[in-house]
């Protein structure tokens, strides 16, 4: 048994958590319903009104809403709250178009910093703990979330932002920082630059709270033995407030969903129908306590699996897997689906760059799948067995990874093409639409 | 002594020799040794020239990933047997070869041979007790005279 932020939520009956999702859900669609032309207008189009919706049973019933719903709608369109209780906005990078831009009210941050302190509190934090927050401040939504969360907890915070890194280890040496708050990547940098600076008895960290990017189990384990940690996940979206929308307890197991403010469901990302329950398939969120952006049945693209067995920390809500892959890119290869991201984490493992094309194609009724992957200085080496090895080794990981075997090519440097900077990662020659 | 061989990856595909070897020519790199070892996907080709760095940097900034490698390298007299004995006397001395080629010099009955063993400094010793000549870099220009 664990500590707990919100003892009384966290730890709520399966049957009341439900019934409290069911209330709140029919007070948010009459609520949307009400404010937000851009989803009353979809919610007419399928014949459905608030008046159908009695509970989270029914929630199969209303419309999705996607990424591209937002940017068309951009920036207003899914404003549920009058702009004078408007108080901060987020936004999204918008590396992959137009960026969306979050709203919210007080009540809308308090819940978000909620969430975030629980999080903080679930990695062992007290209010005895300083925490270093080392995401950037600005738009995006990472230290603001992991901030204000432990503010709410009551931890010392120091508002690092990220970059400088001789300030951050200046800092988290001399005050004591207890936990750090960044992406794993930077992380991983700073642990580095901690062992080549020889300060490893200066450093007091106990946990380290890492999101916002996807990270491995290897990764993990790293960043826990060079630092003398424990690593968890934190997970979230801008659209659904940030970081916090899930995290991690003492068990390492799966990411425990704020179900109070969250409801989620698993959905085929091809025909939008419900899973049943343990299936992995695209995380749908409804946001049923947020005003300003109060979004229902938003599609993550993420694909993970709910995993509803009670979890040794006390707590009751559902935990998701760390997303395995983004709907969006999934191919099914031999029968099974593959996700790029799975191809690009064996080969970060293996040491080769994130440079890699993936060429499908299918021979009478056979698929094939080849990896290519550009050679390096690094791997090079004049001896022919060595480099044959790495291929197999390579071969072997993709293979216990995806399940399915997969040729491996290596590649010139620079020799695969690049369209406007990003490259083609995935090219499916079996015309299969 | 040693000689600096270049390794460079290749591609196997059709023209992946061509363009290295033009790109060669194109810069007045004379080709002194070159032997080639592939796999279904991939080569390594091996190359001795007069000089090697000036042949890393072309390749470079060619685009082309290659590492030197020491390699030991005798001239034999270009008749039956000598290979043999070269070859026995390493053999019995436990030096494990990992490949060798040959190349011929332009000099008058005269062939060389290149080594790449575990142990290049064990291996030179070897062969200089045994009064064999191993060849350096800078021998290598009067060879081709
Ligand atoms: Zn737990």
């Amino acid at each position: 048994m664990g500590n707990y932020h919100h003892p009384e939520i966290e730890t709520m009956p399966r049957a009341d958590i439900e019934a409290l999702q069911s209330a709140r859900l029919v007070e948010a669609v009459e609520r949307v319903y009400n404010t937000v032309p851009a989803y009353r207008k979809k919610m007419e189009a399928l014949g459905v009104e608030p008046r159908h919706i009695k509970g989270i049973e029914d929630l199969h019933l209303l419309p999705f809403i996607t990424k591209d719903d937002l940017r068309e709608e951009y920036p207003y369109g899914f404003l549920g709250a009058p702009l004078d209780d408007v108080v901060r906005i987020q936004s999204t990078s918008g590396t992959t178009g137009r960026r969306v831009v979050a709203f919210y009210t007080q009540a809308d941050i308090d819940l978000w910093e909620d969430c975030c302190a629980r999080a903080i509190v679930a990695a062992g934090g007290t209010k005895k703990d300083v925490v270093q927050v080392s995401y950037g401040y600005g738009l995006f939504t990472g230290a603001a979330g992991i901030a204000g969360g432990a503010h709410k907890m009551g931890a010392m915070t120091l508002p690092m932002s990220s970059g400088n890194t001789d300030r951050q280890l200046q800092f988290m040496a001399d005050l004591e920082a207890t936990i750090i708050a960044c992406t794993p990547s930077y992380a991983a940098y700073l642990a580095e630059s901690i062992h080549e600076k020889g300060m490893r008895d200066q450093i007091k960290l106990k946990a380290g709270i890492f999101g916002a990017e996807a990270w491995t189990e290897e990764m993990r384990h790293d960043i826990e033995q060079s630092l003398g940690i424990k690593a968890y996940d934190i997970y979230g979206l801008t659209e659904l407030s940030g970081p916090g929308v899930s995290f991690e307890c003492e068990e390492q197991a799966g990411m425990h969903i704020n179900e109070d403010h969250f409801i989620p469901e698993i959905i085929d990302p091809k025909t939008g129908e419900v899973l049943p329950k343990g299936s992995k398939g695209e995380l749908v969120f409804t946001a049923v306590t947020k005003h300003a952006f109060p979004l229902l049945r938003y599609r993550t693209k993420d694909i993970t699996q709910l995993n509803y067995e009670p979890c040794a920390c006390g707590r009751t809500h559902v935990r998701m897997h760390k997303p395995m892959g983004r709907s969006d890119d999934m191919m099914i290869v031999k029968g099974v689906n593959v996700f790029p991201s799975q191809i690009e984490t064996v080969l970060m493992n293996q040491g080769y760059p994130a440079n890699y094309q993936i060429i499908v194609t299918r021979v009478k009724t056979s698929d094939n799948i080849e990896v290519q992957v550009e050679m390096t200085p690094e791997m090079f080496s004049d001896s022919l067995t060595e480099v044959s090895k790495k291929e197999k080794e390579l071969v072997g990981a993709l293979k216990s990874m995806l399940g399915i075997y997969c040729d491996v090519r290596l590649v010139a440097p620079k020799s695969i093409t690049r369209s406007e900077g990003k490259a083609q990662r995935v090219i499916d020659k079996r015309n299969l639409y | 002594m040693n000689i600096q061989q270049i390794s460079v990856f290749l591609e196997n595909r059709p023209g992946a020799m061509a363009a290295f070897t033009k790109l060669l020519q194109k810069n007045n790199i004379d080709l002194r040794a070159l032997s080639l070892a592939e796999t279904e996907n991939f080569g390594i080709v091996r190359v001795i020239t007069d000089d090697p760095m000036t042949t890393v940097q072309v390749l470079k900034d060619g685009g082309y990933i290659c590492s030197l490698t020491p390699v030991i390298a005798v001239a034999i007299e270009d008749k039956p047997g000598a290979l043999v004995d070269l070859l026995d006397t390493m053999g019995d001395a436990g030096i494990n070869l990992e490949y060798t080629y040959a190349f011929l010099a332009k000099k008058a009955n005269s062939a060389c041979i290149a080594f790449r063993v575990t142990d290049n400094e064990a291996a030179s010793k070897l062969l200089a007790e045994r009064g064999i000549k191993t060849l350096g870099q800078e021998d290598l220009p009067a060879l081709f005279e």
